[in-house]
């Protein structure tokens, strides 16, 4: 009975062999168009295609920002279609997004462009990593270098070229307040230290009112405050030593800040815990929400997108005069799968007629030292001024001042403060991170 | 015997790569020095092991994997089996109830864990009800709590899985022959005796898949985190799959991250050997 089918055997054997192996080479072929540098395809049909951009933009201002820089591109392109791949912030800022982009960038497929905080979070992300082109032909060429301050050059500079065009600048170290709030506690001014702070929240506490608005279920959240009491107990100097090694995080200075953000928990919304970042400015401008809330400057964006009006600003408690800088900006990764659309893209961000078009909606100021000031209105003159004049610093908690690994390690040190209380214990734990970091090495 | 071998050639080679060979890579990786975007391959022994053994978030992590297995298989298990019984006992519009207890398995953990997010807000959802009631003096703060927020995480967890269970629970009633009841009942056994006795020994079987299933997803639990809210005040919610992520993806440190996923192996191997094991012998017999 076996015999009489050997052959046919012998034939589905041979076949499935056959199969077997074709099956393999066929998984072994697309890995190698993927791991192709892709060289450049120069002359490609400008102004068609797809231009992808990835983002975290997917709410209120930032979209709206988002697509006011795309209708500008659309306008001179016209045949090329915008795939706007935005992914949610999720767990830390950006952090889904970066998560995708990370699996993208090493699978070797890019997006065209994505936004990245200007700084070492591109740098020490993508740069060292080989995956960008730097831009320093694109700056020549479209006389970027005597148009963004020169700070800024190099805060975007790594080996001496700078490495994605900066659409906007925030600031991270503003005290949004309520008047109304403040009143209702018979306090008289906004507070301008540390000590005036906790008279005023002492007062808002006994009227009933949470002082300040703290978001406990974001670990990053504390890192943002604590950055703007760092800037306030150091001062800028010390405070940029802080990445460089020429401050210790044992440092006195840190140990104040750490207790201030200690105390500053007693002075927020009883649920704070549960209080997510997201959730943060509709919870400042609810009817019983907080007095003041420190936070960057897009806060003045979703602010006005809401329509809210009972609001004014200060620098944050003792960083009068300093400006805590963030910059969203946008790259050129290598083997951009359409690299010319997206320099054109890069050159709407840069332009004045992007930023112009951008910033008054996204509620940031321009990285260009020349915009149409008619565009802008009081909050972002007043904080253009400022820019001008102050010191800047770069902030921790996005990515101009450290490398990523760095700002999880504060976040997570962060977030056990809120745990334990136990300021000794979190210094200890900064210090660890920033030897892991090797700051200063 | 030639054929079979060479007919399953390419699926054994598939398996070898994709699950055996990249499991060796974790642990490989797990070895290495890569702690950044570019991948460096100097070995440094046990490192990344002695490191994270001393990581007070892994400790979170495992301490809350404990409990969260305890509260997710425990209610699973308890109320999947009491569901089964009551469906079992010839009520009717039991096909109904069927399916509106196994639902929940059909969504999404990511949409189960922002349903749950909402619900277990401090001051609305399932406190302002509580409040309604007249229960105002019982407001927890569920996954908020930096003491237990983990159970909560469980809570919605078994919401999800305890269908499934019952499910199992119901085919495994189903299979027991009716002449054992009865021969209970001619002896004497009440309700009671008869599930302690014959019904209970009976189902061990698929109590030891609840188990391993269960136990299986409380190891790899991510969705529900991620969408809840992350780690959490004082890593409250952290999970091995969510601290490995975020290792991973948003610090760069690739080793480490190989570390925790090789730790959530070594531990997935604990509850499924001796599944395996049992099962052959069951088969032998």
């Amino acid at each position: 009975m076996l015999k009489s089918s050997f052959n046919r055997r012998r034939f589905l054997q041979y076949s499935a062999l056959g199969m077997g192996s074709a099956l393999l080479a066929a998984c072994a072929a697309p890995a190698a168009p993927g791991a192709a540098p892709a060289a450049p395809a120069a002359p490609a049909a400008t102004g068609a295609g797809q231009l992808e951009i990835f983002s975290w933009w997917t709410s209120g201002g930032e979209v709206e920002a988002l697509n006011a820089l795309y209708e500008i591109f659309s306008a001179e392109y016209p045949d090329v279609e915008i795939v706007n791949a935005a992914l949610a912030g999720g767990a830390g800022q950006g952090g889904n997004m970066k998560a995708l982009l990370e699996t993208r960038m090493m699978g070797g497929t890019p997006p065209d462009s994505f936004q990245v905080h200007l700084g070492r979070e591109l740098i020490d992300s993508h740069v060292i990593a080989d995956r960008m082109e730097p831009l320093d032909w694109l700056y020549e060429e479209e006389g970027w270098n005597d148009i963004f301050p020169a700070d800024l050059i190099a805060i975007a500079s790594h080996d001496g070229k700078p490495w994605s065009v900066p659409v906007n600048i925030h600031r991270s170290n503003v005290n949004w307040y309520r008047p109304s709030k403040l009143e209702a506690a018979g306090v008289a001014a906004v507070p301008t230290t540390w000590d005036e702070f906790f008279t005023a929240a002492e007062q808002l506490k006994a009227a009933g009112i949470p002082a300040v608005g703290i978001a406990g279920a974001d670990p990053n959240f504390n890192g943002h405050y604590l950055e703007c009491i760092l800037l306030s107990t150091l001062g800028p100097e010390a405070y940029n030593g802080l990445f460089t090694g020429a401050t210790s995080w044992g440092d006195a200075g840190v140990t104040e800040a750490l207790e201030i953000l200690n105390r500053m928990y007693d002075y927020t919304f009883e649920d704070f815990l549960s209080v997510t970042w997201g959730d943060i400015t509709d919870r400042f401008a609810a009817d019983e929400g907080a007095a003041m809330l420190i936070m960057g400057d897009w806060t003045h964006g979703v602010l006005m997108s809401m329509g809210f009006e009972d609001y004014r600003w200060a620098p944050s408690p003792g960083t009068a005069g300093h400006f805590m800088v963030l910059s969203d900006s946008f790259g050129l990764p290598k083997g951009a799968p359409h690299r010319d659309n997206a320099i054109n893209f890069l050159r709407i961000c840069g332009s004045q007629a992007g930023q112009d078009a951008f910033n008054p909606i996204k509620g940031s100021i321009p990285a260009r030292t020349d915009p149409d000031l008619s565009k802008y209105d009081e909050y972002l003159l007043s904080a253009m001024e400022d820019f001008k004049s102050n010191i800047l610093t770069p902030s921790i908690q996005h990515g101009a001042a450290a490398k990523q690994s760095f700002v999880l390690d504060y976040d997570l040190a962060l977030n056990d403060l809120l745990a334990n209380r136990n300021v000794a214990q979190v210094q200890e734990l900064l210090v660890q991170a920033a030897e892991a970091a090797e700051f200063g090495a | 015997m030639a054929l079979a071998v060479i007919v399953l050639f390419p699926s054994i080679i598939a398996v070898a790569v994709f699950i055996y060979g990249f499991i060796g890579w974790t642990f490989y990786i797990s070895t290495v020095d890569w702690k950044s975007v570019v991948p460096d391959y100097t070995f440094v022994g046990l490192k990344n092991w002695t490191r994270l053994f001393g990581d007070r978030r892994f400790h979170a992590d495992m301490w809350n994997l404990l409990r969260y297995a305890i509260g997710f298989m425990g209610q699973c298990m308890i109320i999947g089996f009491l569901l089964a019984s009551l469906l079992d006992s010839k009520i009717k519009g039991e096909a109904l109830f069927r399916t509106v207890f196994i639902f929940p398995f059909a969504v999404s953990g990511v949409v189960t864990g922002v349903a749950w997010r909402w619900l277990m807000q401090p001051t609305t959802g399932i406190n302002l009800i509580f409040a309604n009631i007249g229960l105002g003096w019982f407001q927890p703060t569920w996954f908020a709590n930096i003491q237990h927020g983990i159970w909560a995480v469980s809570i919605a967890a078994a919401w999800q899985f305890t269908g499934y269970v019952m499910a199992l629970y119901l085919a495994g009633l189903r299979g027991i022959p009716n002449e054992l009841k009865e021969a209970a009942a001619i002896d004497g056994a009440g309700t009671f005796a008869t599930y302690r006795y014959v019904i209970i020994p009976l189902l061990l079987p698929v109590t030891f898949t609840v188990i391993v299933l269960t136990g299986m997803n409380s190891i790899r639990v991510f969705d529900l985190v991620a969408t809840i809210g992350g780690s959490g005040a004082g890593f409250a919610i952290d999970t091995l799959a969510f601290n490995m992520f975020q290792t991973t993806f948003s610090a760069y440190r690739w080793s480490l991250g190989a570390t925790i996923g090789a730790v959530m192996m070594i531990l997935a191997v604990f509850l499924v050997v001796p599944y395996l094991m049992s099962m052959q012998r069951e088969s032998e017999q």
